[in-house]
C-alpha cells in the first residue's frame, strides 16, 4: 500500500509538472508595457515554487516507500541532525526567496498602482453597471461633463449621468461601448462603479482592478499591440456577472483619430 | 499547575436517562461533538450535491440536470441551470462547506469529543454553553437552508456576501432579497455558536487539565484545537458584529456599507455615506484566520496522528507548537492580500504581502517536519495514516500556489481567476478534508467502539487522492491561462478552449464524489456490524486511549488519570511495546 502511495505521489508530481512546463495552459502573450515585469515575477516563482514542489513530493514519496519496508526487526532511524536543520532550512531558503520576490515583485507592483501616470496620458473615464461597461472620452474640450447619478438612464443613453442641457463640458463627451486607444500611447482610466462592485480585467494587459461603488479609482498603462482584447468582470456583481465584458480595441494613432472623429460626428 | 479535583469532583453529572437530555439536548460533550459532525455530515453531502451541479453546468450549460427541473423549476426550468441558479449553488455550496463543514466538523465536532478526554476531564468547562453552542449552529443551518425556499430564492452574492450587492436587497437581483438576510442571520448566529465553543475550548483547555498535564505535555491535536478557539475567539467576535451591520443596511435603512449616488435597477438608492470596503475589511479581517481556523485542526490531527503511524516521536514537537503559534499570530496581519486589487491604499499590498509570505515559513517547518518524520519510519498503512500522508500531499501543492496570490504583482494577473479556486480548494478544502477522513478512521473506534473497513477505506483514499488532484490542479491550469471564477457560462465564444478541460474536471468531480459513497457506507456498516474495537486498537498514547471505546459517561469512570509522559513517546526501545502511555506510571525509558 505504501509503495502504491509513492508511486502515485511521484505519477502525480510528475505529470503536473510536464504541464506546467510544457506551458499547455498558460497567460496569452502581454501587450503592455508593464506587463513584462510580471512575467518575469510569475515565471520566477513559477521555478521556485516548482523545484519546492517537486522536492517535497519526492521526498514524501521516498520515505514512504522506505518506511513500507515491513522486514522484521527494522529500528526506526531518527532524521540526521534532529530538527533544527529543517528550521534553519526553512528559514534561510524560503526566507531568501520571500525577499527576492518582494523586492523584486514591489517594484513591479509600484510602476503599475503607485507610481503616477504619464502627464501627457490619454485620459479616458470608465463607468461600469450590471452588466456592461461605458467609456467616455473628453471630446475637443478636453474636458469631461460632471456626473450626476439622480440623471443616469440607460434607455436613453446616459450611462454616466450628465447634464448637457447645463453643463457645456458635457455636450462634446464621446460615450462608447468599447475601449478604444491608441497604440504605446500612456492611458489614464478613472473607474467609476454606478450600482455594485466590478471588475476590471485583461488577461492580455495583466492588469486588474475592482471598481468600487463611491471611489474613483485612477489605472493606468500602455499597450504596446494592436488588436482587439477582450474585458472581463472578475468581481462577482449580479445574475449577469458573466456576461459583462467589453473590448478594448488597441488601435493606430491613424486609426484612433479617425475613429474619435466618427464617434465625435455621431454625437 | 491548576488544581484540578475539586472542579472534576464538581461537574461530575451522572448519566440522563430520557432520550431528550440523553441525546437531543445533551450536555455531555461527546454527545454534542457527535452532534456537530452529523450536522456536518448532512452539510457535507448537501455542499457537495451543489458543487456537482455547478460543476454539471460548468461543463455542459445546456444540458438538463436529470430531475432538478422538479426540484426547482424557476432556478432550473427543464433541468437546465439558469445564470441566477448557479450563483445561488455557489453561494450556498461556499458558505456551507467554509461554516458548516470545515469549521464545524474538525474544530467544534472532534474537538468537543476529544479535547476534554485528551486533557483528562469529565466534561468541557461550561457544558451548558456547550450545548447551546450546538443548537445555536444548528438553527444557523436550519436558517442557511431555509434561503433555498423562499419566494425569490437563495443569495447570489458569494460566501464573500460583498456589498454593496449583499446591502440593497433585492434592487440588486434576484436572491438579493429575502435569502441574503437569511444569510446573514444564519453567519451571525453561527457567529454566536462558535464564540461559545470556542470560549469552551480554552476554558476547559487552560483549567480541566487531569494530574500531571501540564502544557508541555498536551497532545498536538489538543493543542491546535486551543490554538483554533483562539482564533476563533477573535475571529467570529468581528465577523458577528460585521453580520449585524449588513443586517440593519437590509432592514432597517441604515449605510454602513453602502455610499451616495448609487442607481441599482434604474432606482437611486436611498443610502448615503457607507463603505463597501468597510465590508471587506471587517469580512477578511475574520475571512482569513477563518482559513487556519479551517486547517489548523488538520496540522493537529496530522502530527497527533502520525507518530502512532510511523511508530517514531514527532520531529520537533515544540517547534510544530511554536508553528502553530506563530501561523495563529500571523494570520491577523493578512487579511489585506484578498483585497490588492480591491480598490484600497496601493501602499499597503506590501504591508500585507510580506507577512503573508512570511506565513509559509511556520507552515513550511511544520510539513518539513512530517516528512522528515516520515523518514526512517516503520509505517502502518492503515487508512487513517494514507489519509494524513495525502494530507502532506495535498497541502503542499495548495500551499505553494499561495505564494503567487502572496505578491500583489503577480495577483494582478491571477486574481480573480480559477486559479485562486484551486489554490484554496486544495489548501484548506482538500487538506481539511484529508484531515478530517484521518481523524474519522483514526478514532472512529473510540467513539463508536467498532471498527471501520480498511479495506473500503483504502480503496476511498486511493480514489480519492486521485480525483482531486484530477478535479485541482487543472484548475491551476485554468487561471494561468486567464479563465475567470464564479462565471456560470463562457458566452459567445468567450474562453471557448478552456471547456474541455471543464468537461474533465467535472467528470473528476462526479467520479470522486461517487468515490464518497464507499465512505458512506462504510461509516454506516461499521456503526453496527463493524468488529468490536478495543480500547487501543492503534498502540497510541493519549489518554483517550486508556479509556474503554467508547467511553463511558464521565470519560474515565470516576477515576481521572494521572498523567507521566508526553504524547510523543513511540519508538521506545528495550520493551515489548514501542510506546509509553501518557497515563502509565512507568518511568520515562531515559530517566
Amino acid at each position: 500500500m505504501g509503495k502504491l502511495f509513492a508511486v502515485i505521489v511521484v505519477v502525480i508530481a510528475a505529470v503536473s509538472t510536464t504541464i506546467f512546463i510544457l506551458h499547455t495552459w498558460w497567460p496569452p502573450p502581454d501587450i503592455s508595457v508593464h506587463g513584462v515585469g510580471i512575467d518575469h515575477e510569475l515565471a520566477e516563482t513559477m521555478i521556485a515554487t516548482g523545484v519546492l514542489f517537486v522536492a517535497a513530493q519526492l521526498a514524501l514519496a521516498l520515505f514512504v516507500w522506505q518506511g513500507s519496508d515491513a522486514r522484521a526487526g527494522r529500528t526506526i532511524k531518527r532524521f540526521p541532525g534532529g530538527a533544527t536543520p529543517l528550521v534553519a532550512f526553512a528559514v534561510v531558503l524560503v526566507g531568501i526567496e520571500i525577499l527576492s520576490l518582494t523586492f523584486v515583485g514591489s517594484k513591479v507592483w509600484a510602476n503599475i498602482y503607485i507610481a503616477p501616470p504619464d502627464s501627457g496620458a490619454l485620459h479616458i473615464d470608465v463607468q461600469a453597471e450590471q452588466f456592461a461597461y461605458y467609456f467616455r472620452h473628453p471630446g475637443a474640450d478636453a474636458r469631461f461633463g460632471g456626473l450626476h447619478p439622480e440623471l443616469i438612464d440607460d434607455g436613453s443613453g446616459n450611462f454616466f449621468g450628465l447634464d448637457p442641457a447645463n453643463d457645456t463640458t458635457a455636450r462634446d463627451d464621446i460615450v462608447s461601448s468599447s475601449l478604444v486607444i491608441p497604440v504605446n500611447h500612456p492611458i489614464l482610466l478613472t473607474l467609476h462603479a454606478k450600482d455594485v462592485g466590478h471588475s476590471f480585467y485583461v488577461p492580455d494587459l495583466r492588469l486588474q482592478q475592482d471598481f468600487v461603488p463611491g471611489l474613483v479609482i485612477p489605472l493606468h498603462f500602455t499597450a504596446t499591440r494592436t488588436g482587439k482584447y477582450e474585458i472581463v468582470c472578475t468581481q462577482l456583481c449580479g445574475l449577469g456577472h458573466h456576461t459583462m465584458r467589453a473590448f478594448l480595441e488597441v488601435m493606430t494613432p491613424d486609426q484612433y483619430d479617425q475613429w474619435l472623429k466618427t464617434q465625435a460626428a455621431q454625437q | 499547575m491548576p488544581d484540578t479535583t475539586a472542579t472534576a469532583s464538581e461537574l461530575r453529572h451522572v448519566a440522563p436517562q430520557s432520550f431528550l437530555r440523553r441525546y437531543v439536548f445533551s450536555l455531555d460533550h461527546k454527545v454534542i461533538g457527535k452532534q456537530y459532525l452529523g450536522l456536518a455530515l448532512v452539510a457535507v453531502c448537501t455542499g457537495m450535491v451543489l458543487s456537482w451541479l455547478m460543476r454539471w453546468h460548468l461543463g455542459w450549460p445546456t444540458a438538463a440536470v436529470p430531475g432538478l427541473g422538479a426540484v426547482s423549476p424557476t432556478g432550473a426550468p427543464g433541468g437546465v441551470i439558469t445564470p441566477e441558479y448557479y450563483l445561488s449553488l455557489m453561494t450556498m455550496h461556499g458558505t456551507i462547506m467554509v461554516f458548516f463543514v470545515l469549521t464545524t466538523a474538525p474544530f467544534a465536532g472532534f474537538g468537543n469529543f476529544l479535547l476534554p478526554i485528551q486533557v483528562g476531564a469529565e466534561d468541557m468547562a461550561f457544558p451548558r454553553f456547550n450545548m447551546m453552542s450546538f443548537w445555536v449552529t444548528f438553527l444557523a443551518f436550519a436558517v442557511l437552508v431555509s434561503a433555498f425556499f423562499v419566494h425569490d430564492g437563495p443569495p447570489i452574492a458569494g460566501w464573500t456576501a460583498y456589498a454593496p450587492l449583499s446591502a440593497v436587497g433585492k434592487d440588486a437581483g434576484p436572491g438579493q432579497a429575502m435569502g441574503q438576510t437569511l444569510w446573514a442571520v444564519s453567519i451571525a448566529l453561527f457567529c454566536v455558536g462558535q464564540l461559545l465553543g470556542a470560549l469552551n475550548f480554552i476554558a476547559t483547555t487552560l483549567d480541566l487539565r487531569t494530574r500531571g498535564m501540564s502544557l508541555a505535555r498536551l497532545p498536538y491535536a489538543t493543542w491546535a484545537w486551543f490554538i483554533t478557539s483562539v482564533i476563533g475567539l477573535i475571529a467570529f467576535s468581528v465577523l458577528l458584529p460585521a453580520c449585524i451591520l449588513l443586517i440593519l443596511d437590509r432592514v432597517a435603512g441604515t449605510s454602513f456599507f453602502v455610499p451616495a449616488g448609487l442607481v441599482i435597477s434604474d432606482r437611486l438608492q436611498p443610502h448615503a455615506g457607507g463603505s463597501p470596503l468597510l465590508w471587506q475589511h471587517l469580512f477578511w479581517f475574520f475571512g482569513h484566520p477563518e482559513v487556519y481556523i479551517a486547517i489548523l485542526p488538520g496540522f493537529g490531527i496530522v502530527s497527533h496522528i502520525l507518530p502512532a503511524v510511523a511508530r517514531k516521536p514527532l520531529l520537533g514537537p515544540r517547534v510544530f507548537i511554536a508553528c502553530l503559534v506563530a501561523i495563529g499570530f500571523l494570520s491577523y496581519m493578512v487579511w489585506g492580500h484578498h483585497m490588492f486589487l480591491s480598490g484600497m491604499n496601493p501602499f499597503s499590498a506590501t504591508l500585507f504581502s510580506v507577512p503573508t509570505l512570511i506565513i509559509t515559513i511556520p507552515a513550511t517547518v511544520a510539513t518539513l517536519l512530517w516528512i522528515g518524520t516520515l523518514y526512517g519510519s516503520k509505517l502502518r498503512f492503515n487508512t487513517a495514516a494514507l489519509f494524513c500522508l495525502g494530507f502532506i500531499s495535498v497541502f503542499v501543492s495548495g500551499g505553494l500556489s499561495g505564494f503567487f496570490l502572496a505578491q500583489p504583482s503577480v495577483d494582478v494577473y491571477l486574481h480573480g481567476t480559477y486559479f485562486v479556486v484551486g489554490h484554496f480548494h486544495f489548501v484548506m478544502g482538500v487538506a481539511a478534508m484529508f484531515g478530517i477522513f484521518a481523524a474519522t478512521y483514526f478514532w472512529f473506534p473510540k467513539m463508536f467502539g467498532r471498527m471501520m473497513n480498511e479495506t473500503l477505506g483504502k480503496w476511498h483514499f486511493i480514489l480519492t487522492f486521485i480525483g482531486v488532484y484530477c478535479v485541482f490542479m487543472p484548475m491551476h491550469y485554468l487561471g494561468l491561462a486567464g479563465n475567470v471564477r464564479r462565471y456560470s457560462a463562457f458566452a459567445d465564444d468567450y474562453m471557448k478552449g478552456s471547456i474541455p478541460l471543464h468537461q474533465f474536471i467535472t467528470v473528476a468531480a462526479l467520479f470522486t464524489g461517487a468515490v464518497q459513497l464507499l465512505f458512506l457506507y462504510n461509516l454506516v456498516r461499521s456503526r453496527f456490524r463493524g468488529p468490536l474495537a478495543p480500547a487501543n486498537p492503534w498502540e497510541a498514547t493519549s489518554l483517550e486511549w486508556s479509556t474503554p471505546s467508547p467511553p463511558p459517561h464521565d470519560n474515565f469512570g470516576g477515576h481521572p488519570p494521572t498523567v507521566h509522559h508526553g504524547p510523543n513517546e513511540y519508538g521506545v526501545a528495550g520493551r515489548s511495546g514501542d510506546y509509553i502511555m501518557q497515563a502509565s506510571p512507568e518511568p520515562d525509558p531515559g530517566a
